[in-house]
C-alpha cells in the first residue's frame, strides 16, 4: 500500500481511492457525425502504456473529488497528482532509471 | 501425487542460436505460445517455428497463475472454447507423454446473494445446453462436496448455494509448459530465450520480420502470444486494441495436510481456493484495479481476499502464508478474449484471456495453430475478433469469469 497525494487533502492511504482509468478522455463534440469506429474508440480503447500513465483517480473515502494522476505503471509510483483543471506537469520520464 | 516426477527442464529442450527466418515466429513462450507451436508441428506439420521468450520459458503468467481449469461458461461461444480445451486436457498426458498431475477435483462457485443464485442457475442451465456437465447445489451439498466451507447462515455473505462442475480440475502449471516444449522441440522447433522483441521490419500491410535483443530474425508469419504485453509489441505495430493490462495476485500458504477436496471459488467476496499437490493453499484475488507492468501487486488485496477466506474456511485461520506474486493480464471490455486477424495481413493475435488464460491453455493451442496454417480463424475463436467491439457483437462473460474486472 502506499500514500498518494490527493490535491486537496493532501497524502493519504491508497484504499481510500478508486481508480477512474486513462484521463482526459472527452466525450465526442460530434456524436451525430461519428462512425462505429469511432464510437468503439471511444467507448471501449484506451492507452495502455508500459511507463507513465495520465489517469483519473477518487478520493471515495476523503473528499470525494476527482483528481488526475502521472503514475508509472512498471513502479505504480505516482510522479504527479494535479486538479483536473491544472495543466498537466511535465514529469520526469525515468526511462533510463527503471528496468522495462 | 503418485507420478514420477519428470526430467531437469533444463534438458527437456535444445537452446538453438535463432536461424536467419522461420516461416512462423511465435512471440511470447508461455502456455499459449507452446501449445500453439506443439499444434502447429501436430496438426498441420508445421515446424520451422520459432517460440521467442524475452524472460525464461513460461516464466511470466504460465508461472504465476492459480492453474485452475473449467469449461462452465455462460455463453456459446465462451462454452465452445473452454470445452474444447478441457477436452484437450483430458488426453494431455498421453498427447504429451508426460506427466502434468491433471486432477479433476470439481469446482464449486458459490452464490452469496438473491441475485448470485438466479445467475449461477442461469449458468448451469445453459451449460447443461451446451453438454458441459454442471449442475446447482445447495449449501447442504457444497458442506457435502467441501466439508470446510463455513455454510452458517450468521455470516457476513452467507453461502445460498453454488453451481458445481464435477470435470473441472488442476494441473501442475510448470510440466504442462515443460510438456509442450518438449513436444516442439522433438518436432524441430526452436525455443528461443532470453530473446526479447524490440521492433518490427514491415513493407506494406506485411510484417517481414521481428527486431530482437539477440539480432533480426525474418518472419513468415508471426503470432502474438505475450498476454500482458500485448499492448507493449502492438504500439511498436501502430495497432491499437482495448486491452488494459493489470497485475493479479494469487499467493499459496505453507504445506498442509489434504483438507480442501476441491476447488471453492467465490465471486461475491473475492477468493478462490485450491489445494496443490504437495499440500499448499493456492489462492487467487480479484486484479488489482489499477493499470500495471509491474509483476506485484498490492496488499490491501491480499488483506481483504484473506478476510474472506477466513470466513468461508475458518479452518484457515492459522495459516502461514509462504509467498505471494503477481502476472499481468490482459483485460477486455467484455471480459473475453481477442483472437485472430490485425491490421497487418500476417500478424495474427492471441490476447485479452485476462484470468482465464491457463484454463484456455490447450484449446486456444490447438484454434491459433489452425489460424495461423489457414489464415482464417478457426470457428471456436472466429467470435473473438477485434471488430466486435465495432460491430457491437460483444461476449459479454462477466460473469462466467469468476474473478471480477
Amino acid at each position: 500500500m502506499q500514500l498518494i497525494d490527493c490535491p486537496w487533502c493532501g497524502p493519504r492511504e491508497e484504499v481510500e481511492f478508486h481508480y477512474g482509468g486513462q484521463a482526459s478522455v472527452a466525450y465526442p463534440e460530434t456524436p451525430a457525425e461519428l462512425s462505429d469506429r469511432e464510437w468503439a474508440e471511444f467507448v471501449f480503447y484506451r492507452d495502455n502504456p508500459k511507463g507513465p500513465f495520465t489517469e483519473r483517480w477518487s478520493h471515495a473515502a476523503g473528499c470525494r473529488k476527482w483528481f488526475n494522476a502521472v503514475r508509472d505503471t512498471r513502479t505504480y509510483e505516482f510522479l504527479a497528482t494535479f486538479r483536473p483543471s491544472d495543466p498537466e506537469p511535465a514529469v520526469l520520464r525515468r526511462d533510463e532509471e527503471v528496468s522495462a | 501425487m503418485t507420478t514420477q516426477l519428470p526430467d531437469h527442464p533444463d534438458f527437456l529442450w535444445r537452446n538453438p542460436e535463432p536461424k536467419k527466418t522461420y516461416d512462423v515466429v511465435i512471440v511470447g513462450g508461455g502456455g499459449h505460445g507452446l501449445a500453439t507451436a506443439h499444434y502447429l508441428a501436430k496438426n498441420h506439420g508445421i515446424t520451422n517455428v520459432a517460440v521467442l521468450e524475452k524472460g525464461w520459458l513460461a516464466g511470466g503468467n504460465m508461472a504465476r497463475n492459480t492453474t485452475l481449469i473449467r469449461s462452465n461458461y455462460l455463453w456459446d461461444e465462451s462454452a465452445a472454447i473452454y470445452e474444447h480445451s478441457l477436452k484437450l486436457w483430458e488426453g494431455l498426458e498421453e498427447d504429451l507423454g508426460y506427466p502434468i498431475l491433471f486432477s479433476q477435483r470439481g469446482v464449486l462457485s458459490l452464490a452469496h446473494t438473491e441475485q448470485e443464485v438466479r445467475d449461477s442457475v442461469r449458468r448451469a442451465e445453459a451449460n447443461k445446453l451446451n453438454g458441459i456437465d454442471a449442475e446447482w447445489v445447495t449449501p447442504e451439498q457444497v458442506k457435502e462436496i467441501c466439508p470446510i466451507v463455513n455454510i452458517s447462515d450468521d455470516i457476513r455473505y452467507p453461502v445460498q448455494g453454488a453451481t458445481y462442475q464435477p470435470r473441472a480440475g488442476i494441473a501442475k502449471h510448470d510440466y504442462v509448459a515443460w510438456g509442450f516444449a518438449r513436444r516442439a522441440d522433438e518436432a524441430g522447433i526452436d525455443l528461443i530465450q532470453d530473446c526479447e522483441v524490440t521492433g518490427f521490419t514491415v513493407d506494406g500491410d506485411r510484417v517481414t520480420g521481428v527486431r530482437t535483443s539477440r539480432g533480426d530474425i525474418g518472419a513468415g508469419t508471426v503470432a502474438l502470444c505475450a498476454a500482458g504485453h500485448t499492448s507493449v509489441l502492438l504500439e511498436m505495430l501502430g495497432v491499437r486494441t482495448p486491452l488494459q493490462s493489470h497485475p493479479l495476485q494469487a499467493l499459496v500458504s505453507e504445506l498442509l495436510q489434504p483438507v480442501h477436496p476441491t476447488i471453492v471459488m467465490s465471486n461475491a467476496v473475492h477468493v478462490y481456493v485450491s489445494q496443490a499437490h504437495k499440500g499448499e493453499l493456492v489462492m487467487g484475488a480479484g486484479i488489482d484495479t489499477y493499470n500495471g507492468y509491474g509483476q506485484r501487486g498490492a496488499f490491501h488485496i491480499i488483506e481483504r481476499q484473506m478476510a474472506a477466506a477466513v470466513e468461508l474456511f475458518p479452518v484457515f485461520a492459522r495459516a502461514h502464508l509462504l509467498r505471494s506474486w503477481a502476472g499481468i493480464v490482459d483485460v477486455t471490455p467484455d471480459a473475453s478474449p481477442i483472437v485472430g486477424h490485425t491490421p497487418y495481413e500476417n500478424v495474427f493475435l492471441n490476447s485479452g484471456w485476462g484470468t482465464g488464460g491457463f484454463k484456455a491453455t490447450p484449446g486456444i493451442g490447438w484454434c491459433y495453430a489452425h489460424t495461423i496454417a489457414h489464415g482464417t480463424p478457426h470457428p471456436y475463436v472466429a467470435p473473438f475478433a477485434l471488430d466486435r467491439f465495432e460491430t457491437g457483437a460483444l461476449v459479454d462473460e462477466h460473469g462466467a469469469a469468476g474473478v471480477a474486472h
